[in-house]
């Protein structure tokens, strides 16, 4: 079923669901969405699956046309959202009927947006997963971000009887100051107590160079206690890992799945699922949490998640 | 001389959702023998709450959901299988494969830095690169990329000091004593000496990659007309690598 048509494909438009997991072990990293949270939302707030298929949308969004009637929520980054010019709201199910535009604005707050289609996306399942991983140019649409011309497609579903919104409370808020809470290692012992003191006692600045892959940070440099490099060994997103040259470097999604440089710690995964929102400039404090505080932390979360359903605002039609 | 595996491995965490069992701190196939005899007996074990793992060169990463376990639990659990791994008969002989390659040329634009680099001719390079047997130690980097060792000391080579933007498929790769195969086009720094037609990673095919962890390779020279024969073999979906016979 034919649902959008691309006017505009924005800055770099992915479909992504929750991840393509078990092939880490053959150098398929587990791509899907940056922001977890914000995907989920707008998955339950259409009545879909969580883990559906939506498009993630990077600080500039699409132009899109609608070719049916159907339901969409748009999540995350604060995004100016408008349908046919008129500004419409974010965290909650929207109508939309055929011949609708939806735009854009500029992105005032955040780096990611979510677009969900009541139904999901329609795209081969790659490896267990639609997520697009352009690097190994596989999933999603042909394995490449949106362009001009793509039509998206949707499954055949019935139609909502129920529009929802987030409680305000559980919209989160991006500020551009991150408060990022990690477990010190997995090689946290080849840093210098120095080190350790300084990753965790400044703030660091998102560069530019931030993509799906992971982020180069800039803030006083980390100091090693000898060599700089490991014998490469596996990664995954959340990671904190740092060269030679001192500086962090964040792992994020896309990330390759192994890697030479030791990591000084790892950030907890709601806290990950946030930084998915984290755009150059911004800024990343790094707070020490126990193993124990930080599977509490992770459980809360997951938790949330379940619950996420029953804990939004309904009206029905 | 180096111990190259620890007493007893380092139990390591990896945030709130993962955890690595490290053997040793350099490269050995003793060590990388023992991550894959823990990953056999681990995915025997069917621990609860073990989602994946990932066998690199000298440690193994366990990913797990804490809603199901905790870390302090799978530690105690697999110390338990990992100091009984002596006593269980694990099968980790890898598979025999041989790769084809192209050696130099247009597919192989670093051969020549290399035999200058150690002073031997381009043909020697081949030579030793192509009669050793290797180990496949891990797969990373991008989708499909085995890391491959170790290579004579006579053509370990660094890497170049600006990594290429992009290096075709196929392409066979030196990194000190490491040697490795572009499964895909990607960027690199690798020393390129040759090009394979095989294809080393299919994502609509389980599983996606040619090579796996424990499997042994071996280098076989050929002709850019047999390159091409094997390619379109490939193509037409009518190659069968070849399987050298268990020594």
């Amino acid at each position: 079923m034919k649902v959008f048509q691309v006017l505009k494909p924005g800055l770099f438009t992915t479909v992504q669901d929750m991840g393509r997991f078990g092939y880490l072990k053959y150098g398929v990293p587990i791509s899907g969405a940056m922001d977890t949270f914000s995907l989920i939302a707008a998955n339950l707030l259409v009545e879909n699956n969580p883990n559906d298929a939506c498009l993630e949308i990077t600080l500039i969004g699409p132009e899109l046309k609608a070719l049916t009637k159907t339901h969409i929520a748009i999540t995350g980054g604060e995004a100016e959202l408008k349908i046919n010019g008129a500004n419409v709201p974010m965290w909650q199910t929207l109508q939309v009927k055929e011949g609708d535009i939806i735009s854009f604005g500029k992105m005032k707050s955040g780096c990611r947006a979510y677009l969900a289609i009541k139904g999901g996306i329609n795209t081969p399942l790659v490896l267990g997963s639609r997520s697009t991983y352009v690097r190994g140019g596989f999933g999603g649409i042909n394995g490449r971000q949106l362009k001009s011309g793509d039509v998206i497609e949707g499954f055949a579903t019935s139609s909502l009887k129920t529009e929802y919104s987030m409680p305000e409370e559980l919209i989160p808020q991006y500020t551009g100051k991150f408060t990022v809470h990690v477990v010190l290692g997995p090689q946290a012992d080849t840093f210098t107590e120095n080190g350790i003191t300084t990753f965790l006692s400044n703030p660091y600045e998102v560069t530019s160079e931030a993509d799906r892959m992971g982020y180069r940070l800039e803030g006083p440099l980390i100091e090693h206690k000898a060599k700089a490099d490991i014998v490469s060994d596996a990664l995954l997103p959340g990671a904190i890992q740092v060269p030679k040259n001192g500086k962090p470097i964040l792992i994020m999604r896309d990330a390759q799945t192994t890697g030479g440089y030791p990591k000084i710690a790892v950030a907890i995964t709601p806290d990950t699922s946030l930084l998915g929102q984290a755009k150059p400039n911004d800024t990343i404090e790094f707070s020490k949490i126990t193993m124990q505080s930080a599977q509490e932390k992770t459980k809360a979360y997951y938790r949330l998640l379940n619950n996420l359903s029953s804990m939004l605002l309904k009206r029905r039609y | 001389m180096q111990a190259k595996i620890y007493a007893s491995p380092r139990y390591l965490p990896f945030g709130d959702s993962a955890l690595i069992i490290e053997f040793s701190d350099v490269i050995s196939p003793e060590a990388n023998q023992k991550v894959l005899a823990l990953n056999q007996a681990l995915s025997k074990a069917n621990i609860v709450g073990v989602e994946e793992t990932v066998p690199t060169y000298r440690s193994l990463l366990i990913r797990y959901n804490p809603l199901k376990t905790t870390y302090e639990q799978l530690v105690f659990q697999i110390k338990d299988i990992e100091k009984n791994l002596n006593k269980l008969a694990v099968e980790t002989e890898g598979r025999r494969i041989v790769v084809p390659v192209v050696y130099g040329g247009e597919y192989g634009p670093d051969i020549g830095f290399v035999a200058q680099y150690h002073g031997i001719t381009e043909e020697m390079v081949v030579k030793l690169h192509s009669e050793k047997e290797y180990r496949v130690y891990m797969i990373g980097f991008v989708a499909g990329f085995p890391y491959l060792g170790e290579v004579p000391d006579k053509i370990a080579t660094p890497r170049l000091e600006s990594p290429r933007l992009k290096v075709p498929a196929g392409s066979v790769g030196i990194a000190e004593k490491q040697t490795g195969i572009y499964p895909c086009e990607a960027p690199g720094g690798w020393r390129i000496i040759g090009r394979t037609p095989l294809k080393l990673f299919n994502p609509l095919q389980q599983p996606p990659t040619l090579l796996r962890p424990g499997d042994i390779v071996k280098f076989k020279p050929i002709s850019k007309s047999e390159f091409k024969t094997i390619e379109e073999a490939i193509l037409k979906g009518e190659w069968k690598p070849p399987q050298r016979s268990s020594k």
